[in-house]
């Protein structure tokens, strides 16, 4: 199951006014966090969620810990929940980054974030993470010895790094494979 | 019995002390004329600062306005008299405020709720980017950081100051210790201050030395906050790395004690303390214009 949020949307209709586009104040930003969990209520077992800031002005320390780090906390994060709950983060540009930055920093934490040339993960990962989620992201649908073959190493390393992306939510797992956190429905020749 | 508290010609976070001297010595109950008259110059700092002197006392004080009329004249287009009419008895000259301060980049706004800062942010962000790219010769995309740095220390009133406050923005030459364009936020309000908000965490233990000092410096230096989440602290971390990046100064005043992060330009005192008392929390954070060569 597919969901698309557009975080403009969600806080015109947290906040009294029409006019506010800026995420500030950690109350705006719980409420906005509040709004997006409803509506992931409804979803299933297994989501991919795309989180819009493409109509977002600008987003606040005290905001992006509210809306994204604690979003990440409770649900990018298989020792809290049964769920699979992943995030794709569109529309973030650079007015947006310091603060995102600064809140991933802080937690630990690592999302996915869809750009022009793709997608990339960002946050704390190490380079061996990051390795390995661009070429699942890369390869597409990707089984441990898949993986193993395309880094030239040994296949229990490859799965216990992709069981620990998956974790995090950083990539998804199906019964053939894992697949990167919007790497799905990018044409793999 | 009427106590007269003069304050000083040039009004700035430096001077404002000297009315904070003047206060110390009398009972919170007693009648209060703050005397102006001979005031010509005031900064954001010192009118925001001056609003919440007014919330501080129980008797209803007595504001005489600056017999200077550019001065007056000026404070009226800040919105500085709009909001003090509420606090004080005014006297003196006191004209009609009207539009068109360029250098005003927001006029004293107050900041009680989460509202408030939003409409700050917003009416910021129309004006900051041409004060900062033309005045300032600072890239355009200083603008968000500067908007980022003026919502987290506006929050600190609404999360923690337990009453409301004011904030100001203005640009203006610093002559005396710098002779650059500046843009200074100043954020002031009477509320409970630094050391009482960080003592009412839970399970909190108290060294030996805790006082309005260490509690700037936990708060300000060290990012903690009085919630245990782990996420608190960030605002005002947030700002200090603003500031830094663009050879900016920040000082917060709390209680008896001021702390500043000090930048090359500036010969301030790190840590003031033992300062006379004085509630809640009086922010400023200056960003200067960059020369060439500086930091970008």
């Amino acid at each position: 199951m597919m969901m698309h949020i557009d975080v403009s949307s969600v806080l015109r209709q947290t906040v009294s006014c029409e006019l506010y586009s800026n995420l500030v104040t950690r109350p705006t930003g719980a409420a906005v966090r509040t709004q997006i969990e409803a509506l992931l209520a409804d979803s299933r077992e297994r989501s991919l969620t795309v989180i819009d800031f493409s109509h977002v002005g600008m987003i606040d320390f005290s905001c992006a810990d509210e809306v994204i780090a604690k979003l990440l906390l409770r649900y990018a994060n298989a020792e809290r929940t049964e769920r699979e709950a992943y995030f794709l983060f569109r529309g973030v540009n650079d007015d947006h980054w310091d603060a995102i930055e600064t809140v991933l920093e802080r937690h630990g934490l690592a999302l996915v974030l869809e750009t022009d040339d793709g997608a990339k993960v960002v946050g704390t990962v190490d380079d061996g993470e990051r390795v390995v989620w661009e070429k699942v992201y890369e390869l597409g649908r990707t089984a441990p010895a898949d993986l193993a073959s395309a880094l030239g190493t040994g296949e229990a390393d490859c799965e216990a790094a992709l069981d620990a992306l998956h974790r995090r939510r950083l990539v998804m797992r199906t019964e053939d494979g894992y697949i990167a956190v919007g790497g799905i429905g990018i044409r793999h020749d | 019995m009427t106590s007269v508290i003069t304050v000083p010609p040039s009004l700035d976070d430096h001077t404002f002390e000297q009315v904070v001297d003047q206060l110390a010595a009398v009972p919170s109950d007693a009648k209060v004329i703050v005397d102006a008259r001979h005031t010509r110059w005031a900064s954001p700092y010192g009118l925001t600062a001056l609003l919440t002197l007014g919330q501080t006392r129980l008797e209803r004080p007595s504001f005489t306005a600056p017999d200077n009329e550019d001065t007056s004249s000026y404070w009226a287009r800040t919105g500085f008299f709009r909001h003090a009419e509420e606090l004080f008895d005014l006297h003196g000259s006191v004209p009609k405020a009207r539009g068109g301060e360029s250098t005003v980049l927001l006029e004293i706004t107050p900041v009680t709720k989460s509202e408030d800062v939003h409409e700050v942010v917003g009416r910021i962000q129309q004006k900051a980017q041409q004060i900062l790219a033309k005045e300032l010769n600072i890239d355009a995309k200083a603008t968000v950081g500067f908007a980022m740095t003026l919502s987290e220390v506006c929050q600190n009133i609404v999360e923690h100051a337990g009453r409301g406050g004011w904030v100001a923005v203005q640009t203006y030459t610093w002559r005396k210790r710098l002779g650059r364009r500046v843009v200074v936020i100043a954020v002031c309000d009477a509320g409970c201050g630094f050391r009482q908000s960080l003592e009412s965490a839970p399970g909190r233990v108290r060294s030996d030395r805790w006082d309005d000092a260490e509690a700037l410096e936990e708060a300000v230096v060290r990012g903690v906050s009085r919630f245990r989440d782990p996420g608190r602290g960030q605002g005002l971390a947030g700002v200090r790395r603003y500031v830094g990046r663009w050879d900016g100064k920040v000082s917060v005043r709390s209680g008896t004690a001021r702390i500043a992060i000090v930048p090359s330009w500036d010969d301030d005192v790190p840590l003031q303390e033992k300062l006379a008392p004085f509630p809640g929390s009086q922010v400023q954070v200056t960003i200067p214009e960059r020369v060439s060569g500086g930091p970008r």
